[in-house]
């Protein structure tokens, strides 16, 4: 299956990881998001997700950490690697 | 352990004029680091600890002597950063500052992380050392470090931070002898190295992993029963299904394996009680202490196995680690509302008791979200109506089939878990309406509770529960034994129902005849506004002291009060009225006034009446 690669932090499926570009979120939550580990550059896995499919565990610098996908959507992602094919 | 660089090691840098006053030494890190764990090791307290960020709310003070060097511990929420976003980070800033009118600045500051990822949780560690305080830094977590095969060298560390480093396990207690040391003043100030730009987190966190690099740390596997774990109580079909199982063996096994217990407890004070009865004359005295004492104080101590049982279940919940999944999990639920997942922690400690949850609101960073939690609280189902539950289920639900006084039980705790929902969508849809704060939650990694912190729940959980008998149960069937006694006539105590007692409670009558319930139930009604279990003492008493021989067992003698919708009636009513004056002081304190502990209690209080109003109704 083809598509293209994920925008933003929400289309990353189980598994797959990609490279934190921005976040696109006011000051204080982009801030905490930041402490929490964030940070722009840093590479982030999708891990499990709640058993309805919202919100979504992260894997991000050593630990996880579940978001919405309401806030997953505001998080950029570059250039994703599919490391074990979605 | 780790040798204190010689060059650092500087003798106690202390304010001239304070050398007899304690030092004053913080407890800071990020949260779920251990700081509560390692504050009960050096100071003997017991400060609740349980693996899910957020458990620390306020601080909290403990002393130690160490070689005649008074320490004043102060144990502290955990932060991210010295940027606090929620009320319970506040505090620890503010004490960092000294901005605390209690607590004097701290001398020292003993800086907790977890050595398991300690890269990220190292980015506390510029803004803390840029305040200039003698810092330790401690390494916490070393038996997981060491088990999932990471390495830190912990001197060279010490070197780069310009501060000493131990590494320890708060947990089995590794290590804490530097920490001793350190607290006794043996370190002084930091030498000074080059720190971040602490308002800046990208910068802190470079910084921080310059130190690892240089500290060769490796980091230790992913725990790989936290994977898996996770892939079964977060899986689609498996999760929800073991989470209803689980649910279902709590309730099954607090009503089953309680029953042995509690009569045995029951034995004991009827035999205790006998056995006064017997050994003392014929007095007032013997009166109040039997029927109202023994008869009142009895009826809920009974109650203790099973307040155990499921405390033990709160417990492995929480100290495993399956709270912040179960908060995962509840957040749909709780987004359709306009709650956030983070609400969920509170509701969940609301099962044990409705003033620590009510105090855990603080981590909620959204003012109106914290408010609407507080508010609903109360409606979930707190030990406190355990024992009316069970005794009225026990008077009026049959035995067989085996599932129906499980069931009722169940549904009792959905009605409070779904009044609490309702009562947020209202909130959040009107007068409480915000926007939307993002839920970000961490995960803790999954631990095995260890039979000891389950066994000092248990332990601090029957204190609690004997000394709320001791005081505020024995103290109001005191007052109920004195009020059913007077006025004398013809020097001989009243029938209750012409005592003062019984005179209140045929004045209420009226009110409260519409559900089913009659003067007696009244009584119980009045007095368990002290606390809900109050009215089970209240009858044992009133039965008590009715009764010609010995105490009328205290399931038979409802059976004669109520019918099956009065009972009903009875278990609604307590459901959803707010029978709890601690509570509604508390509220009033976490909400700056009265206005919102007196509308919540005016609504739990209405609701509980017209719901048990229309199920006497309906049902008779």
């Amino acid at each position: 299956m083809t598509r293209n690669s994920p925008a933003t932090l929400a289309e990353l499926r189980e598994g797959e990881e990609a490279c934190l570009d921005r976040i696109d979120l006011p000051e204080p939550e982009a801030r905490r998001l930041m402490e929490m580990g964030f940070l722009p550059g840093t590479r982030i896995a999708a891990a499990r997700s709640s058993p309805f499919g919202d919100p979504r565990v992260f894997r991000v610098d050593g630990s996880e950490v579940a978001l919405r996908r309401e806030t997953a959507e505001r998080l950029m992602v570059r250039e994703s690697s599919d490391i074990r094919g979605g | 352990m780790s040798k204190v660089p010689s060059s650092s090691a500087v003798v106690a840098a202390r304010p001239p004029g304070t050398s007899n006053a304690a030092r004053t030494v913080a407890l800071v890190g990020p949260p779920n680091s251990g700081k509560s764990t390692l504050f009960n090791r050096l100071t003997g307290l017991r400060q609740k600890v349980a693996n899910y960020p957020g458990v620390t709310v306020e601080k909290r003070l403990g002393r130690t002597k160490l070689q005649g060097q008074d320490v004043l511990l102060v144990d502290l929420p955990g932060v991210y950063s010295l940027e606090p976003r929620t009320e319970d980070e506040q505090v620890t800033h503010d004490l960092l500052r000294g901005r605390m009118d209690d607590v004097p600045k701290p001398d020292a500051v003993v800086l907790i992380v977890d050595v398991t990822n300690l890269g990220r949780q190292l980015t506390l560690a510029g803004p803390i050392l840029s305040l200039g305080l003698p810092t330790l830094v401690v390494l916490n977590m070393a038996d997981d470090l060491k088990r999932r095969g990471g390495t830190v060298d912990v001197d060279a560390l010490a070197e780069q931070v310009g501060t000493p480093v131990a590494l320890v396990s708060a947990r089995t207690g590794e290590g804490l002898s530097a920490v001793g040391e350190f607290l006794q003043g043996a370190f002084g100030v930091p030498r000074p190295v080059e720190l971040p730009i602490i308002s800046n987190v990208p910068s802190c966190r470079q910084w921080s992993a310059e130190l690892g690099k240089r500290a060769r740390y490796r980091a230790p596997l992913p725990s790989n029963w936290t994977r898996r774990l996770d892939g079964v109580f977060l899986h689609p079909v498996a999760g929800p299904l073991i989470f209803v199982m689980v649910v279902l063996a709590v309730f099954q096994t607090i009503f089953q394996a309680a029953v042995p217990l509690m009569d045995g407890v029951e034995t004991m004070i009827a035999v205790s009680g006998g056995w006064l009865q017997s050994a003392l004359p014929e007095s007032w005295l013997r009166s109040l202490l039997i029927e109202g004492i023994w008869g009142g104080v009895g009826s809920v101590v009974v109650f203790l196995p099973q307040i155990l049982l499921l405390f033990i279940f709160i417990g492995v919940l929480e100290d495993s680690g399956y709270m912040a999944r179960a908060a995962l999990i509840a957040d749909r639920t709780m987004a359709k509302v306009g709650l956030e997942g983070k609400s969920f922690i509170p509701l969940i400690s609301a099962y044990a008791c409705a003033i620590p949850a009510i105090l855990s609101t603080r981590t909620i960073a959204n003012q109106r979200d914290r408010m609407a939690t507080i508010l609903i609280a109360p409606f979930m189902t707190c030990s406190a109506r355990l024992p009316v539950y069970t005794l009225v289920i026990a008077a009026f639900i049959p035995e067989e089939p085996v599932y129906a006084r499980t069931a009722t039980m169940i549904g009792l705790y959905l009605l409070g878990f779904v009044a609490a929902v309702l009562t947020a969508a209202v909130l959040k849809s009107s007068v409480l309406k915000s926007a939307r704060t993002p839920f970000m939650l961490e995960m803790p990694s999954y631990r095995m509770p260890t039979l000891r912190s389950i066994g000092l729940r248990l332990l601090d959980r029957a204190k609690i529960f004997l000394r709320r008998a001791g005081t505020v149960i024995m103290a109001t069937t005191i007052v109920l034994w004195f009020l059913a006694s007077v006025p004398l006539q013809n020097g001989e105590p009243p029938e209750i129902a012409e005592s003062v007692a019984g005179t209140i409670g045929r004045t209420m009558e009226p009110v409260i005849e519409p559900l089913g319930f009659n003067w007696r139930i009244g009584i119980g009604i009045i007095t368990s506004l002290a606390a809900r279990e109050v009215i089970v003492g209240t009858l044992g008493t009133i039965y008590g002291m009715e009764a010609d021989e010995g105490s009328l067992e205290l399931q038979s003698a409802l059976q004669s009060d109520l019918t099956l919708p009065g009972a009903i009636a009875l278990l609604i009513y307590f459901a959803f009225a707010m029978q709890c004056m601690s509570t509604v002081a508390v509220v009033r304190r976490e909400t700056g006034g009265w206005k919102w502990a007196i509308i919540q209690f005016s609504y739990m209080t209405a609701l509980g009446y017209v719901c048990a109003f229309a199920a006497y109704r309906i049902l008779s």
